[in-house]
């Protein structure tokens, strides 16, 4: 069973990444990158659970909040210097 | 460009994961934090202030395209003769890996082997990482300075209301998140003897809270907080921690970094010299991350403020 | 007992996992960008939470255990706080959704 789970975390990522090359907007790529982080985490968890090594929880807690600073990040510095100035303009 | 950086980010991912299949749980953990959380970061506040897409090349770079290929394949040639992954007559497993996992619980006493070996066996290698780290940080401070006039409380205060409505929800959770977040730095500091974790990995931690702090609530407030001239002291005084556990080695009438020299039992010698090395060596990271983040996200704002003043 | 939680630890990964899957079909296959995120931010959350759940059923071990929760309780905390920043950043820069009024469906442009 936690092998099966792991194979269906590893579809939803494959199925993500598709995502994060075919998105029309820029906020559709954001928002698979986000979704592959957090899988991510699952990922490791699981696998920690698989070969028995419980340590991997550390990371997996690690790049939670990684992943969460990151897409803040991201948002923060897309929105101010490149779109604000654009919209400026058609204003 | 930023698809350049999302998909360097997946990338980073992608070999933390290769590392957590090989069952390698530090380098795993050191990979997640730097190489797809924190250089993603600084590359997009680079690229918020140099642009968003490249000059077009005005010729097709063949000549780079087929040097690529010849060294690749050179390369790919020259691994073939090399022994398979994890076999036993690699020479690898032969001559130090097996002393080190044999003898590493009697001479240092440290359950993680990956500590012992990082801080112990090879000391003077993570010396000269802390430098390199060190001396990047000096580098940027070199090069991107820039002297600028303290804001007034009465600005600060009007910049922080205008951004209190669109930030709020982000900043009520940030308020519960980065204390946790600091906390758990220093969980993952010091139990680097006992799991995974280490000063590299508590320091990127570290760094990361304190980024977040500083975009959330505005860069002049986060100045106000964290005083630059305190922070580069700090960067400073996390490499005379180390060199200075080594100096008092010599003093003591044995080799630099030998830590059997600290205390009278030798075990107890090792796990202080690794405590206090591990210190200098966190410290260090982290200051030199906060410093780097400061200049590149510092730089933007003074542009920025340049601009809208001159129009 | 032994059985029983795995039994149950057995049937939360398998609804975590359906969850899963369900979320990545959606994050595909739907018209808009805010409905896709509606389907990656709902699934995300709860699918966590049921893998989680079957994974602390399988070793009632009492460190893993909190670390586990620790885990749960940030995901709860984060999930939700990044799809409010990325939906409000989307409507701050004006992208539009598509809507079921045929006047709003010509004049969009996402």
């Amino acid at each position: 069973m936690l092998i099966a789970a792991t194979i269906a975390i590893l579809v939803v990522m494959i199925m993500s990444i598709v995502r994060a090359v075919m998105g029309p907007t820029f906020y559709d790529r954001i928002l698979a990158v986000n979704m592959f982080g957090t899988k991510t985490v699952l990922l490791i968890s699981l696998l920690g659970f698989v070969m028995g090594r419980p340590e991997f929880l550390d990371i997996a807690i690690v790049y939670a909040l990684i992943n969460f600073i990151s897409v803040i990040g991201v948002l923060h510095y897309s929105d101010s210097s490149v779109f604000k100035r654009s919209s400026q303009q058609k204003k | 460009m930023f698809a350049v950086i999302m998909l360097s980010g997946i990338y980073g991912l992608l070999s933390a994961s290769f590392f957590v299949a090989m069952d390698a749980v530090d380098v795993a953990f050191t990979e997640a934090s730097v190489g797809a959380g924190i250089s993603t970061l600084l590359m997009l506040v680079a690229i918020t202030m140099t642009g968003r897409s490249e000059h077009p090349v005005r010729h097709k770079p063949v000549l780079a395209l087929v040097v690529v290929i010849v060294t690749g394949s050179l390369l790919i040639y020259g691994t073939l003769d090399m022994p398979y992954f994890g076999s036993v007559t690699a020479p690898v497993h032969q001559h130090v890996a097996p002393q080190y996992i044999n003898d590493s619980m009697q001479q240092v006493g440290v359950p993680n082997i990956v500590t012992s070996v990082l801080a112990s066996y090879r000391g003077f290698d993570t010396f000269g990482e802390v430098v390199v780290i060190f001396t990047a940080g000096m580098g940027v401070l070199a090069l991107l300075s820039v002297v600028r006039r303290p804001k007034g409380i009465a600005e600060i205060d009007s910049l922080n209301k205008s951004m209190h409505e669109e930030y709020l929800v982000l900043r009520i959770v940030a308020k519960m998140l980065i204390p946790f977040i600091l906390l758990f730095a220093l969980y993952v500091q010091f139990h680097g003897d006992f799991g995974p974790g280490g000063g590299f990995q508590a320091g990127v931690i570290f760094a990361a809270a304190i980024i977040l702090y500083s975009m959330l609530f505005g860069m002049s407030t986060a100045r106000r907080v964290i005083n630059q001239s305190l922070i580069q002291l700090l960067a400073a005084i996390g490499v005379l921690l180390y060199g200075s556990v080594g100096v008092v080695s010599l003093l003591e009438d044995k080799h630099f970094l030998d830590y059997s020299a600290l205390s009278a039992d030798p075990i107890a010698g090792q796990h202080l010299g690794i405590l206090l090395i591990e210190l200098g060596v966190g410290i260090t990271v982290a200051s030199v991350m906060i410093i780097i983040f400061f200049n590149f996200a510092g730089r933007k704002n003074s542009e920025q403020n340049q601009e809208s003043n001159e129009s | 007992m032994g059985s029983l939680m795995d039994i149950s630890s057995a049937v939360f990964l398998l609804i975590g996992s359906f969850l899963c899957v369900s979320g990545g079909v959606g994050i595909l296959r739907f018209p808009d960008f805010y409905t896709r995120m509606h389907a990656a931010g709902v699934t995300d959350t709860l699918a966590t939470a049921m893998i989680l759940i079957g994974l602390m059923l399988q070793n009632p071990d009492g460190l893993v255990v909190l670390k586990l929760i620790i885990i749960l309780l940030m995901t709860l905390f984060i999930s939700p706080t990044a799809s409010h920043a990325l939906a409000s950043a989307a409507v701050h820069n004006d992208l539009k959704p598509v809507l079921d009024n045929n006047e709003k469906v010509k004049t969009s442009n996402p």
